[in-house]
């Protein structure tokens, strides 16, 4: 997943106690380097979240059946919301698993 | 104003036959017209994998139906899915509000695109082969830039 590489890098800098030096100089010439995200929804201006439609709510659905937080997909907050209820919906008649273990 | 816009989805048991399936339809659409509503679409998803285990089944026959009509339709139709064993999930979802709002968001970006497109002194539609296209390949860019020279 992307989000999560970006993460991995941050905190790599952070722990470095005996890491090489050209780590260390990489990491202070741009520190905390994040990708810009952008809400999915916005940007490929999808208005109708909608319940039914399994593929474009299963990217938000990681594999133990939590809905993914807005902090990690980046999607806005009014998408949020929607795809939440949508997510719900989905769950109700079993297109999306409410856990997975 | 009292006509909304319903969408029910129910599954049936994954081993239930043609004649089953079209059973289940038949009561909903009698509740449906005793209740002053209408069936507008019906749509047979077919078996499909469930998420999660229901009782004994894993799979299930999934069967949407758009319906309108007032609102205590639902409460009718809701009570009389619950008892017929052969349901095994429904769900009832009022759409007519959102589908207004999705409809009228659109609307407004289209207006606003060709707008804006008309101020810029161009076509109020976008053209084919306009614009970042959503295909690029290098072959197509290629060519576009053939003749220009630079």
């Amino acid at each position: 997943m992307p989000f999560g590489q970006g993460r991995s890098g941050g905190g790599r800098g952070g722990r470095g106690g005996d890491k090489k030096t050209g780590d260390k100089q990489q990491a202070q010439r741009r520190p905390m380097f994040r990708r810009r995200k952008v809400c999915k929804f916005c940007a490929d201006k999808i208005d109708d979240i909608n319940y039914k439609d399994v593929k474009l709510i299963s990217p938000f659905v990681p594999e133990r059946g939590k809905i993914l937080p807005r902090r990690i997909s980046g999607t806005c907050a009014m998408h949020q919301r929607k795809l939440q209820t949508a997510i719900k919906r989905a769950r109700q008649i079993a297109l999306i698993p409410y856990v997975t273990d | 104003m009292s006509e909304r816009q319903y969408e029910l989805v129910y599954i049936l048991p994954p081993d239930s036959t043609e004649q089953q399936v079209a059973e289940i339809h038949e009561q909903v659409d009698s509740v449906v017209s005793r209740m002053n509503g209408k069936i507008e679409k019906t749509d047979n998803w077919g078996r499909r994998k469930l998420a999660y285990e229901i009782g004994p089944h894993k799979e299930g026959v999934y069967v949407l139906e758009v319906i309108n009509g007032p609102g205590d339709l639902t409460k009718e139709l809701d009570r009389r899915l619950k008892v017929l064993d052969q349901v095994v999930r429904h769900i009832i979802v009022r759409v007519d509000q959102e589908k207004q709002v999705v409809d009228r968001t659109r609307g407004k970006r289209q207006a606003n695109s060709e707008r804006r497109r008309v101020k810029r002194g161009l076509p109020p539609q976008r053209q084919p082969g306009e614009g970042r296209s959503s295909v690029e390949t290098d072959d197509l860019d290629d060519d576009r830039y053939e003749g220009v020279e630079v």
